[in-house]
């Protein structure tokens, strides 16, 4: 599975990008996160910051921060497909 | 109601005698910080429900190939409702200017959306009634307006990173539409991430309130920055550019400030220019456009900011 945050570095994304690795490490699924702070990248996906894209699909942008059941549950709909 | 749970709190369960000074001010305290909190809650909430539908998506659908004026007036008013953290402002710029929203009208976005939002809106009311509230509405509303119509008339498209221009997308995903339980809890998260945010400066604004009411001595704040100084506007506001808050973290600011004399006008004038202007905001925009938009912009801004500020003080 290949999951990405979406942020230009700002305090929120860093703090989504814990979160996640938090995420993925709880439920020990076999995933790549990337950090992507590259403009032109993240605007293939949306205008919000900070973003979360689970296997190129958008999942979650903007504030506030989704809590860490939301995303693990994000991540566990991905798995199911 | 509240001013009953005020006085019980201060009298039987504090056990101060009544009509000390100290007393008084715990009341004030008390009451206030429970008015305040409730307002803050309610409000923050419903906002966030009506915001819920303005992603930024849509918004920047709505604002696209509108014309000049109406297009500024739409876009100050959607930078109230639309969510967006200084920290998306580039990608926002970016996908607005791609979309087709002319420059004017994305900046009319930029410049209201950090200054009128529902915190400022709630502190002022609560702190110093609905009038000042509505005042610091319409004056944002208007700098935002004017200041976005301005740099839409001087034609500074050459003036924004080449880069910009040649970026294409898609058109990112259209915000997929939301069951109204899932607005809901939305809102529910929003108002805790906001109160989280904001509750200490809160606090700190309403003691002031409380504790340095009656207090405050006439100082030289006043003497060079009083009703009586002709350049107490333009003063307020070169000092507040620099510097860099939100609504919440300015409010205690402008408290002491109310409180020591000056006037309205001016400080809400103050209060603008820093949440409107900062030094790490200019760092952001600074990777889409060039060094001359970024001055003109801020000279626009701080030209249109003292205007404000000279003509509430002049009205009020």
């Amino acid at each position: 599975m290949e999951i990405k945050v979406l942020g230009p570095g700002c305090p929120n994304c860093r703090k989504m990008e814990e979160i996640v690795k938090k995420a993925i490490n709880e439920m020990g699924v076999d995933a790549k996160l990337e950090k992507v702070s590259d403009i032109a990248e993240i605007m293939k996906y949306t205008m919000s910051t900070p973003g979360l894209v689970i296997n190129g699909k958008l999942k979650h942008s903007g504030k506030p921060l989704p809590p860490i059941e939301k995303i693990k549950a994000l991540i566990k709909e991905e798995i199911g497909q | 109601m509240l001013k009953v749970i005020a006085s019980y709190a201060t009298y039987n369960i504090l056990g101060l005698a009544h009509g000390s000074r100290l007393a008084d001010a715990v009341e004030f305290f008390i009451y206030d910080t429970i008015k305040i909190f409730l307002l803050l809650a309610a409000i923050i909430f419903a906002v966030s429900v009506i915001r819920s539908y303005f992603p930024p998506e849509r918004t920047k659908k709505i604002l696209s190939h509108k014309k000049e004026f109406i297009g500024n007036v739409m876009a100050s008013l959607l930078g109230i409702v639309t969510p967006f953290c200084s920290c998306s402002a580039v990608p926002l710029f970016i996908g607005f200017v791609e979309a087709g929203v002319p420059l004017g009208v994305t900046f009319s976005f930029l410049i209201s959306s950090p200054m009128v939002n529902e915190v400022a809106v709630v502190l002022l009311w609560g702190l110093f009634g609905w009038r000042i509230a509505a005042i610091y509405i319409s004056a944002g509303l208007l700098v935002a307006m004017l200041g976005g119509f301005i740099i839409g008339k001087l034609k500074l498209e050459k003036w924004v990173q080449d880069y910009v221009y040649k970026l294409h997308f898609d058109g990112a995903a259209e915000a997929a539409k939301q069951p109204f339980k899932e607005r809901i809890l939305y809102a529910r998260r929003n108002t805790a991430d906001i109160l989280k945010r904001v509750w200490l400066f809160v606090l700190i604004a309403i003691g002031i309130g409380g504790f340095i009411h009656g207090y405050a001595p006439q100082d030289f704040l006043v003497r060079y920055a009083g009703p009586h100084n002709p350049f107490a506007v333009p003063v307020a506001v070169l000092i507040g550019v620099p510097l860099y808050s939100n609504a919440a973290g300015v409010i205690p600011i402008v408290y002491a400030l109310m409180e020591k004399g000056l006037s309205t006008g001016t400080v809400l004038a103050f209060m603008m220019s820093v949440t409107a202007l900062s030094l790490p905001e200019m760092i952001i925009l600074r990777k889409v456009l060039k060094v001359q938009l970024l001055i003109v912009f801020t000279a626009i801004m701080t030209v249109t900011i003292i205007a404000v500020g000279y003509l509430f003080n002049a009205i009020l």
